[in-house]
């Protein structure tokens, strides 16, 4: 991959900054994504990683930096806005509304609709269903409000909502978290899948080992500073674990 | 039942009729409490008073009339309540819009058309409408960009806009109000007929029929599994039948001797010795009502907006990282609930055929009751309009009942107020038990 300057990488973060009440959740962080290219982004809790995707994907505003796409200066100021940009984000808390039915989740805030601009709640089931049989197909309970689905399955709603419109960025925080064993490999085997499909993904894991089977980049975040960014094939799992811990980079390795 | 041996054998048969025509269990039982209040009503006149009042074409059709105000502005606080809000100000809002009605078509309109001008009703019902839907929209907006709650923004409305109404007739009662705008609250001019109400019937009948098969097609075109037809048969049958039942029952009810006095005098029309019987038929307020629950329940089943209101209430968070604009959706909500007011306060003066400043005083509180007891969760994201109007019936009949058996107005609220907690503890029962 040396087209460095031949083309202009999917988003720039450039110098991004956010702070709540005096505290400095990221402070001055950039990050780069390439088309096809999982960047991994690790750190403790309170790393900032977090925040720094949700200004990605519009939940919070930035207070200083640029965000690039596709070579362009956009400004995300709201969720709408990053989809419109083709910017899909599985959060953390999944982000579903416990009361819906699992095709009202998927379609929420971009429902399809009859000739009349009624919801057309039998189109979206049975498209709920297409793409369910092909990320869980043990997945049938598509009447029941996704409060009486297990981890698991709600889950896979959340990650059907944002592959099912053809996002272009993913945003992924923590999608293995509340998952068993048997659905940790169907997740990883789906990143592979759509990094195969040209997406570009940010993918946030506590495990640094799925991490560095996963990603081509790893990113590590410490009290809202970037300590750095290394391709997963320059650096062991030990140097990734001091980065996060310590806090700084290992003296014997450098990229950018 | 040995063809479904999966499920115990003594609700085998119940769940799965249930299941076929997907009728709420909780639907059920508000409808069977409702029968019982009746009855209990009906046969305590019937053994103490030595005569049942309550299951009477003509108490059951002032029932519908005086349930109508209520009720219209119920489906309105469902949506409120739902989305994790309350609007106190619903009953002084009321009195606000009536006062403003009355001095628009008894103190303006009048010397621009001249009395009784056709147009007086109708322009008087808007701007009443208007200032209603304004006066919510403007609690949203705080509410949403203020960032006030909801409960001290329409704690103020509850005594701004009831000082309101006063000043603006210096506490004068308004009366009387435009003949046709009368109409709007009911009595045995302002109601349908015999005729009107047998087409109306019809047509419900008609709107039923046609749901059930559309609804059937639309299943089989997705290739989902269809109800059974004989459950299908069974909705058609039960709407139907109360369709047929209502027409029937309002058509019962005779317009009052004085009444049919004065209009065939009017009309020339001899009276038979036997007396004239001329049904009410159907009360305009009821058919506003019905209207209303209508629109709304499509508002909220089959529009996004609808779907936005559940998704705030299930998780407010999510809603917006799906890129709902939920600020204005609340102003959107509360402007709705104005507009409901509105139209309440068009039933409720067109009834009392005058407008004063202390009409809809405690309307807030049956309103949040009939919507509370009629399933709306204060805790967000569950609610129905069928619930609300049904609840609003509950809270009604149980005070039109009391009314009917001598109970005196101390005993009626005793009764009031443990009705509405108790409902409630017997909904959350439900809930835990269903989960």
């Amino acid at each position: 991959m040396t087209q460095e300057n031949t083309k202009s990488p999917l988003v720039e973060l450039k110098n991004i900054s956010i702070s709540f009440g005096g505290v400095r959740a990221v402070d001055d962080v950039s990050l780069t994504l390439e088309e096809g290219q999982v960047v991994g982004l690790l750190g403790h809790n309170g790393a900032g990683k977090s925040t720094l995707i949700k200004i990605l994907s519009g939940a919070y505003q930035r207070d200083n930096g640029e965000i690039w796409i596709d070579g362009k200066q956009v400004e995300i100021n709201s969720p709408r806005d990053a989809r419109d940009h083709n910017i899909e984000t599985i959060y953390q808390t999944l982000a579903l509304a416990d009361n819906l039915d699992a095709p009202s989740n998927l379609f929420l805030g971009r429902e399809l609709t009859t000739a009349f601009g009624f919801v057309d709640d039998a189109r979206m089931e049975s498209e709920t269903r297409k793409i369910m049989a092909r990320l869980n197909p043990n997945f049938k309970k598509l009447k029941d409000p996704v409060s009486a689905l297990s981890g698991g399955q709600r889950q896979s709603v959340a990650i059907a909502r944002a592959v099912y419109f053809n996002a272009k960025i993913l945003i992924m925080d923590e999608p293995t978290a509340a998952l068993g064993v048997h659905e940790t490999k169907m997740v990883a085997d789906l990143i592979q899948e759509l990094k195969k499909q040209g997406l570009a993904i940010i993918l946030i894991s506590h495990d640094t080992r799925e991490m560095m089977e996963l990603c081509d980049v790893v990113s590590v975040m410490k009290n809202g500073q970037m300590v750095g960014t290394e391709r997963v094939e320059d650096v062991t799992e030990d140097e990734i674990l001091s980065m996060i811990i310590l806090g700084k980079k290992t003296a014997t390795k450098k990229a950018s | 039942m040995t063809d479904t041996p999966k499920t115990p054998l003594s609700t085998a048969p119940i769940s799965r009729f249930m299941r076929a025509t997907e009728i709420d269990a909780r639907l059920l039982g508000m409808v069977g409490a409702l029968a019982l209040i009746w009855a209990c009503f009906h046969f305590y006149g019937v053994f103490v008073n030595d005569f049942g009042a309550f299951l009477t074409p003509r108490n059951l059709w002032n029932l519908s009339v005086q349930t109508s105000s209520i009720g219209i502005m119920a489906t309105g606080m469902v949506l409120v309540i739902i989305t994790r809000h309350i609007d106190l100000s619903v009953g002084s809002v009321l009195g606000f819009c009536a006062i403003v009605m009355g001095v628009t078509q008894v103190n303006i309109l009048p010397n621009f058309l001249g009395l009784g001008h056709p147009m007086i009703w109708a322009i008087a019902v808007v701007v009443g409408m208007l200032a209603g839907a304004m006066i919510g929209a403007f609690h949203g907006y705080l509410i949403a960009y203020g960032q006030i709650p909801a409960f001290i923004v329409t704690l103020g409305g509850l005594l701004v806009w009831r000082g309101a109404a006063f000043l603006v007739a210096r506490g004068e009662t308004i009366s009387p109000v435009d003949s046709t705008f009368k109409l709007l609250g009911g009595g045995p001019y302002g109601a349908v007929g015999n005729t009107g109400s047998w087409i109306v019937g019809i047509l419900g009948c008609a709107a039923i029929l046609a749901l059930i098969f559309y609804g059937r097609r639309r299943r089989t075109r997705f290739d989902f599994n269809s109800r059974p037809i004989w459950a299908d048969g069974f909705l058609a049958l039960v709407g139907c039948g109360t369709m047929i039942s209502a027409v029937l029952l309002v058509n019962g009810y005779p317009w009052p001797k004085g009444i049919v006095k004065r209009y065939a005098a009017a009309n020339n029309i001899e009276i038979p010795a036997e007396g004239l019987f001329i049904s009410h038929g159907f009360a305009i307020p009821v058919l506003i009502l019905v209207t209303v629950a209508i629109l709304m329940t499509i508002l909220m089943s089959r529009s996004r907006f609808g779907r936005y209101v559940y998704a705030i209430g299930g998780n407010p968070e999510a809603a917006e990282l799906s890129g709902i604009n939920t600020r204005m959706m609340t102003v959107k909500i509360f402007g709705l609930m104005g507009l409901l007011t509105g139209l309440s306060a068009v039933v409720a003066s067109a009834r009392l055929g005058s407008a004063t400043n202390a009409l809809g005083t405690l309307d807030e509180l049956y309103v949040i009751a009939a919507a509370v007891i009629g399933g709306t969760s204060l805790s967000g994201g569950v609610g129905t309009i069928y619930g609300a109007i049904l609840g609003a019936f509950v809270m009604q009949s149980l005070q039109t009942g009391m009314v009917l058996i001598g109970f005196d107005a101390a005993i009626q609220q005793v009764v009031v107020g443990s009705v509405l907690v108790l409902a409630v503890f017997l909904d959350i029962l439900y809930r835990r038990n269903s989960k």
